[in-house]
């Protein structure tokens, strides 16, 4: 059964003062209520979540106490991935026509502050000062650049094209533009990454409506339709985040399968892919997982950067709404950000950062501790 | 006077043996190595899981530096005047698993991917006893043609 989104909402990333975590989830699901012409009450079951700023199923005190099935979802920063499979599954089921995933957040200022215990871990990984998500990006990155040729040009220039794609959107937190002579000066925060090659924890939220697909022509939207949608795990031997130790072997990181796992129930493959928006934690994650998710063989990515292949208007458009690197990181809210995004490109209504060609076939993907990952393809 | 040590996590390692070495587990049914020790086994989910006492040299398989003061739980000097940037790798142990660890370099210049590494003990902070903690950490093997 085919299962499209016929509404999309938004909150902007960044930091807003005086609005909660919860607020802004409310703001992005009467947008989205809107954007598909439904009433609350016509939504038979939500799934959402949020990471720091409270229970998603909170959100029906505000929305309406319709006694509609809501399931809170906890997953890391494959949150959003987790909560639109999930949706997608209750449409396909035969169990419910009508869903939303929701997703929002409100982080604290500066780096994630971990509790070893919630990952398995002894506080000691903590106090001897492992516990850092940063550390590990810096770290694959720079065993890839290693492997693979890849140059500190590399990762530059996808700072310099996120903060110059997030110019053209009005959602995202850091839109003004960041010259190449500016990232490549700032401080290094975790080496070879540098402050401007980062993202930061922040705010925002989306939501999502979503419907079984023959009911699309009497609710009138254009329907962009979910053509896969796949989450995995780690493997033993993949190179994660909080791991004191790993394999001699390495085995392929839980976006290798999830990719796999999506491109194969959407029935088309990396070349049939019109615009991708790329987990991008930090530069090097942008880069590695363009090779994760088949789009590149490992060390191509310093060429096509600097051919402007993931440039809007390039062969392959990569994050287009600034990604994580523009927008912050509200970890319940990210990986719905991706697919707003997408529903936007396809639907060609993204202003100034459109794609051009009319594009037909979206990916995204996101990567997160302990080593999860989310893909969906979307079509229209 | 000497200072009393105590170390960070007693299951961690063996320090202050004369020769300390990290305690990691290995599994009788696979031969998998991890650390720290396991109660079960992550890669073929045996519990027949032994303690084995890791090697400590190994060549350092990837690597960064940490330049800002992480927030808690970390226990080293955390305030922006006593901070000092600490290196973070993983050494692969032969034969064994790759250790995530703290280094005792933190100059981009003296690291790098390949380079031999052997295991030493720090002190990471004093407690609220006056106790100095210890812990693990990998340092460049003195030898600079390092082949051993």
């Amino acid at each position: 059964m085919e299962v499209a989104i016929i509404g999309i909402g938004i909150h902007r990333f960044g930091r807003t003062e005086g609005v909660s975590g919860l607020e802004q989830g409310v703001h992005a699901a009467r947008e989205a209520l809107a954007d598909a012409g439904l009433q609350w009450r016509d939504i038979q079951c939500a799934f959402g979540g949020s990471t720091s700023a409270g229970n998603a199923d909170t959100m029906v005190n505000r929305l309406g106490l319709t006694g509609l099935s809501f399931i809170n979802v906890a997953n890391g920063c494959a949150t959003g991935g987790s909560a639109l499979a999930a949706a997608v599954a209750a449409i396909r089921s035969g169990e419910h026509d009508i869903a939303m995933a929701v997703g929002f957040d409100k982080h604290p200022r500066g780096a994630f502050e971990i509790n070893p215990a919630d990952w398995g871990l002894g506080q000691w990984y903590g106090e001897v000062g492992l516990a850092l998500t940063t550390q590990f990006f810096a770290m694959k990155i720079q065993k890839y650049m290693h492997d693979h040729g890849i140059t500190e040009d590399a990762l530059i220039r996808v700072a310099e094209k996120a903060f110059r794609n997030a110019e053209h959107n009005p959602h995202a937190w850091r839109r003004r533009p960041v010259s190449y002579e500016e990232i490549a000066g700032s401080p290094m925060v975790s080496h070879p990454l540098r402050k401007f090659m980062f993202c930061s924890p922040s705010e925002g939220a989306v939501a999502l409506v979503l419907c079984r697909g023959d009911l699309v022509r009497r609710l009138g939207r254009t329907p962009i339709y979910v053509k896969a949608v796949a989450m995995r795990t780690r493997h033993f031997g993949s190179f994660e985040v909080f791991s004191p130790c790993q394999a001699l072997t390495q085995a392929p990181s839980p976006s290798v399968t999830a990719s796999r796992a999506a491109f194969e129930a959407a029935g088309v493959g990396p070349e049939d892919i019109d615009i991708a928006q790329l987990q991008d934690t930090e530069s090097g994650a942008e880069i590695m997982h363009m090779a994760e998710n088949g789009f590149c063989a490992d060390g191509e990515q310093e060429r096509m950067l600097r051919d402007g292949e993931t440039e809007i208007g390039g062969r392959l458009p990569v994050n287009t709404d600034g990604g994580c690197l523009a927008n912050g990181e509200p970890i319940g809210a990210s990986g719905l950000r991706q697919i707003y995004e997408n529903v936007l490109q396809l639907r060609g209504m993204a202003g100034p950062r459109q794609v051009p060609g009319r594009p037909r076939v979206g990916y995204s993907h996101v990567y997160g501790a302990p080593g999860v990952s989310a893909v969906a393809i979307l079509q229209r | 006077m000497s200072v009393e040590r105590v170390p960070v996590d007693p299951t961690l390692f063996t320090w202050p043996d004369e020769a300390p070495r990290l305690l990691g587990s290995e599994c009788r049914d696979c031969g998998t190595i991890v650390f720290p020790a396991q109660t079960s086994c992550p890669a073929c989910c045996s519990d027949q899981i032994v303690q084995r006492r890791l090697g400590t040299r190994g060549r350092l398989w990837t690597w960064t530096i940490q330049s800002f003061p992480p927030k808690p739980p970390f226990a080293g000097p955390a305030t922006p005047e006593a901070f000092r940037p600490y290196g973070v790798g993983y050494v692969e142990l032969p034969g064994e698993t790759r250790v995530e660890t703290p280094l005792t370099v933190a100059d981009p210049e003296q690291l790098s991917i390949g380079m031999e590494m052997e295991l030493t003990f720090v002190p990471l902070n004093t407690d609220a006893e006056g106790r100095e903690v210890m812990t693990f950490a990998f340092r460049p093997v003195a030898s600079p043609c390092g082949e051993g």
